[in-house]
């Protein structure tokens, strides 16, 4: 599987690192009690992707990406078997500190949450709990947080301010901005423009955009047209299994398996 | 369009009936001034409550002036050469019950709501919820005696200088008594924190107790205060526990092992004995009970206070 040509001749960095593996899923299996969510999953997940995760209602996606930073691990009655390593580490394993991968592995919900604070401490939030108490550290951090998800000028003269006072698209770029803060390998987004209107989105996809340089990002969409102009890989689930995981450009314009195909068209789902 | 009797359908036949006859307009008429009526005499018992109670009060303090009331250090109304009015020693039984009760019940019922509503399982919920309101629906009176005929005990084979009638073991069970009340609002005010925002808290690397005592807690603050105030005027204006086990003795002593009596307690001393119509001792209780009515007030504006000062919207 070659990433699309035109993406690697764009950036360098990008054709040295295509090799480095951000998660490596093996013979994934996971059950809601006795429902059989997903079957025997095989993903590879590069570093610096953006990896959009389609398909209807119901085939999983949201399931994986959950499983990926363990936050299904809420949900009562789930069982696993099967690997998903993140940089060749098990993350099922007990040495493995679920914290600590949810510390390097960012994600973004459907609908914003923001907690019921302040937008400056939404963002000290996770230095914070992590042991960062250097006010100058925190401030700057805050402030970086909110440039890198567009939110800086637009909340700098209230950051002191609820959060439950900005728009719901500003937000979901405050959750953004809050993962940010924590410097994290991978960003998992959970159909993060779903709850918003077409501007808002517009704006998240522009993000998303900028953020690929620095980030993996791994992201579940209901909408084909945003998987196909912000990823560059795209895996297609369908009644939990992956039937097609290959280059953004392949799976919208060449799909191997004709249930891809049918999808795309939007012949169902 | 004229419709014939005979297309109607039974159900349209069925809404003739209903509107033709008018009776909906009346009902619809009544049922505010019922309900109005319904309001009207709630307010006006309680207006009526609070104006005998400072109508006695004022005949009260043109018996005994009003500076002995607030200053005197000493009650002892029932001397028959020299009766002294001095609220102090009343104000402070009931503090340190208050003050007893709200150490051992804030605590506790904010640790059992946070297990409760982070922590527990839906079955254990299940379980804990309905016994902690069997805790809220025991009468005061079998409180009392439990306070007297067991915790007092047991405290006294492990501290033999408590005496029989004491501040501690009323103060405890007191506490015991609201705790159902703080568990049960705090329980509430943390549950109704959205679970989105736990799942952002924990998909940071938050570990639970970081989630529940750095997000969760502050969240529900308002509701939690509320809950404690709420908790704490119950404590000030609870009478059979501390009529049973706290003793008689109006005391100045700022210390808890011996007998005690509180404003509560007081009242009950009088209006159970002999005091009669018109005396000085009768109007006391209604300067002892406006006193107390202050107490609960003030707690009740403070709990409104702090629901609006620390309200979260989510």
């Amino acid at each position: 599987m070659a990433l699309t040509a035109v993406k690697t001749m764009k950036n360098n960095q990008t054709t040295q690192t295509e090799e480095v593996l951000v998660y490596n899923t093996k013979n994934l299996n996971l059950w809601y009690g006795d429902h059989h969510a997903l079957k025997n999953i095989n993903l590879d997940i590069k570093e610096k992707d953006v990896t959009a995760i389609i398909g209807p209602s119901g085939c999983g996606k949201s399931t994986y990406i959950k499983t990926l930073n363990r936050m299904i691990d809420l949900v009562p009655g789930v069982k696993t078997n099967g690997s998903i390593e993140y940089r060749g580490r098990d993350i099922f394993s007990k040495e493995f500190l679920v914290e600590e991968l949810r510390t390097r592995v960012g994600m973004v919900f459907q609908k914003p949450n923001p907690f019921p604070k302040s937008i400056y401490e939404n963002i000290a939030f996770g230095l914070k709990i992590h042991g960062i108490k250097n006010k100058q550290i925190i401030n700057e951090t805050v402030e970086k947080s909110l440039r890198g998800a567009a939110l800086w000028d637009e909340v700098k003269d209230r950051i002191h301010e609820p959060a439950y006072g900005l728009s719901g698209g500003q937000q979901q770029r405050l959750c953004i901005a809050r993962c940010l803060a924590l410097e994290p390998d991978v960003i998992l987004m959970d159909e993060p423009t779903s709850a918003l209107d077409p501007v808002s989105t517009l704006k998240i996809e522009e993000l998303i955009q900028e953020l690929k340089e620095q980030y993996s990002i791994i992201i579940v969409t209901h909408n084909m047209q945003q998987a196909a102009r912000i990823s560059n890989k795209t895996a297609f689930f369908l009644n939990g299994e992956v039937v097609e995981f290959d280059s953004t450009e392949t799976i919208f314009n060449n799909p191997a398996d004709s249930r891809t195909d049918d999808y795309i068209s939007g012949r169902f789902g | 369009m004229k419709t014939t009797k005979k297309e109607l359908s039974p159900v349209q036949q069925l809404l003739e009936k209903k509107y033709n006859g008018g009776f909906l307009n009346r009902s619809e008429r009544i049922i505010p001034i019922v309900l109005f009526f319904m309001a009207a005499v709630s307010v006006l018992t309680t207006l009526g409550i609070v104006l005998t109670l400072i109508f006695e009060t004022i005949i009260f303090f043109g018996e005994v002036s009003i500076v002995e009331f607030f200053t005197a250090a000493e009650w002892y109304p029932f001397s028959e050469t020299e009766a002294v009015y001095g609220i102090w020693p009343l104000v402070l039984g009931t503090l340190k019950i208050t003050l007893i009760a709200s150490a051992f019940a804030v605590p506790i019922g904010l640790a059992v709501a946070l297990y409760l509503s982070e922590y527990a399982s839906r079955r254990t919920r299940k379980v804990m919820k309905p016994i902690l309101e069997v805790l809220a629906g025991v009468p005061t009176i079998v409180y009392g005696f439990f306070a007297l005929t067991f915790v007092t005990p047991v405290l006294r084979d492990l501290f033999p200088s408590i005496e029989l009638f004491n501040a501690i073991s009323p103060g405890i069970v007191v506490g015991i008594m609201i705790i159902p009340t703080i568990v049960s609002l705090s329980e509430d005010a943390l549950s109704s924190v959205p679970e989105p925002v736990r799942h952002g808290a924990l998909a940071m690397g938050a570990t639970k107790w970081e989630t529940a005592s750095k997000v969760i807690f502050p969240a529900a603050l308002s509701g939690i205060l509320a809950s404690i105030v709420l908790g704490v005027s119950r404590a000030i204006g609870e009478t059979m526990i501390v009529s049973i086990a706290a003793g008689s003795t109006p005391s100045a002593a700022l210390e808890l092992t011996s007998s005690l009596q509180t404003m509560t307690s007081y009242i009950v001393q009088v209006t159970t004995g002999d005091a009669g119509f018109g005396t000085t001792i009768y109007y006391s209780i209604y300067a002892v009970g406006f006193t107390l009515f202050i107490f609960t007030l003030s707690m009740n504006v403070l709990a409104q206070f702090i629901s609006k000062r620390f309200r979260e919207e989510y």
